[in-house]
């Protein structure tokens, strides 16, 4: 079996090196990557949607579309994994190994955490609302809010961390998330252009259609974010609860 | 603000080995919790390739997903199974 | 000689994630591990991230953030060869968050496993199954 593997490894190697010769050079500014679509975003962008970073004016305006299904995966999986682990009963007995006992409190860890956290959760906002001008954005802040929870839960324990942040509002925030996205694409279909065509909500909110590409940008981004933070800490919670949530590691 | 990108070649020549040398160990550790963190060094390791591809969002969503909760997801299924692997 | 060694350093990038293709592969197929196998799916995933991140790299560019892009009126004058190529680190973004969301499934796949077999390794539990 072993053998056999790395035979066809080695295959799939020797055939990828013959293809390599067809590869752009390294570091082309002509290959056919780089001539045909990119340009245009590239030129047009600043004209187009006032938005500098190039990246986040793709992923939420151009490719808004693609972005919101992107979001419902997320969404997805954090809904299958609470599907295939999540048991409310303890009647089934616990398979898993026992796991060594917490020894105690770590007051150097505890105190760290509560130091770390806030500013945490600060930089994941000013990540998510700074996401057109820097390297940043939805995803970004996103994990970045959800990982502050991950360190509150596992400094102090899982059992504190979900009273402030309980399984039925990690739901609720996950499906937010995503209704924000699609009722901003919606809103635009209603006041009659296309769906996520944010120039749409000038009129309503009095400013130029520019200054709404911008707009409705961040109100995308937010609702990304939302969705991937509960859906991290929904992810962590499970995996290491073995789906009771009732201690974490 | 433009790179020259002849000072990229020292960076590469000392991550793309190290990235490989990450990728064999993940693989072949037997304690599941010792591959699980180098799993995350080589996220990170990962990352700072990107960067020096000047990819920031990438590089960014990668230290954040990658190396961060990737690596805390593997490490907790790791501690509910049995550590040690057979190959 | 000179010429294939020009060859060989000209694209180093493409061989790494090649190389890194290769090594996910076989840890995906051969390895008896399961969670060895979920590692070898993201080394995978990430070789083929350095593979399109290398595409879109340029020689003498800049981060795709067009400088002093807020505020100002006129932007005829933007040179595209002046940024890196933004398209692929777009895909390449989304595909990271959704490897995520995916690794996360499988490692519950994986506990639910442990849970009604015992074992994650392979052939025990085509064992465990066939009796």
């Amino acid at each position: 079996m072993k053998r056999l593997t790395l035979l066809l490894t080695l295959i799939l190697g020797a055939y990828l090196i013959w293809s390599v010769e067809d590869l752009p050079e390294w570091g082309d500014p002509t290959s056919p990557a780089s001539t045909y679509l990119s340009p245009h975003y590239i030129e047009n962008i600043v004209e187009e949607t006032s938005v500098p970073n190039l990246v986040t004016a793709i992923l939420a305006d151009y490719r808004g579309y693609d972005t919101m299904f992107e979001t419902v995966v997320v969404f997805c999986a954090g809904l299958t994994v609470l599907t295939i682990l999540r048991r409310t009963e303890r009647k089934n007995k616990k398979v898993s190994t026992p796991r060594p006992q917490r020894e105690g409190s770590d007051i150097i860890l505890q105190n760290t955490a509560r130091l770390l956290i806030p500013p945490m959760q600060l930089f994941a906002l000013y990540v998510i609302a700074h996401g057109h001008h820097s390297p940043g954005g939805g995803f970004q802040g996103g994990v970045i809010l959800g990982a502050s929870f991950i360190l509150l839960a596992l400094s102090y324990d899982l059992k504190k961390t979900l009273k402030r942040f309980k399984e039925s509002s990690m739901l609720f925030y996950s499906g937010l998330g995503v209704l924000i996205y699609a009722g901003i694409g919606v809103v635009c279909l209603l006041l009659g252009k296309n769906f996520l065509a944010y120039a749409a909500w000038s009129n309503f909110l009095g400013i130029t259609e520019l200054e709404a590409h911008s707009h409705g940008m961040l109100g995308v981004e937010i609702g990304v974010a939302i969705t991937v933070m509960a859906i991290m800490f929904s992810l962590y919670a499970d995996l290491a609860s073995g789906g009771d949530l009732d201690e974490g590691l | 603000m433009i790179l020259d990108n002849t000072i990229l070649w020292q960076f590469d020549v000392l991550l793309l080995p190290m990235v490989i040398i990450c990728a064999l160990a993940a693989l072949t550790i037997k304690d599941l919790v010792g591959a699980a963190i180098v799993t995350g060094a080589y996220s990170f390791l990962m990352c700072l390739l990107w960067t020096e591809m000047l990819a920031v969002d990438v590089a960014f969503t990668e230290a954040a997903v990658g190396a961060g909760v990737s690596t805390i997801l593997l490490l907790a299924t790791a501690l509910h199974i049995k550590r040690k692997a057979k190959d | 000689m000179d010429n294939v060694l020009t060859y060989i350093v000209s694209g180093y990038n493409y061989w790494a994630a090649l190389i890194l293709i290769m090594i996910g592969m076989y840890g995906m197929i051969a390895k008896n591990n399961l969670l060895k196998k979920v590692i070898g799916m993201s080394i995978f995933q990430s070789a083929i991230i350095l593979f399109y991140i290398s595409i879109s790299y340029k020689s003498n560019a800049s981060i795709p953030i067009i400088a002093h892009g807020h505020g100002v009126a006129d932007h005829t004058a933007i040179d595209p060869n002046l940024y890196v190529n933004p398209l692929p680190h777009v895909l390449m973004l989304t595909a990271i968050v959704v490897g995520v969301a995916t690794l996360g499934v499988a490692l519950a796949v994986l506990q639910k496993i442990y849970r009604v077999h015992g074992t994650i390794e392979e052939d025990e539990i085509l064992e465990s199954i066939k009796e």
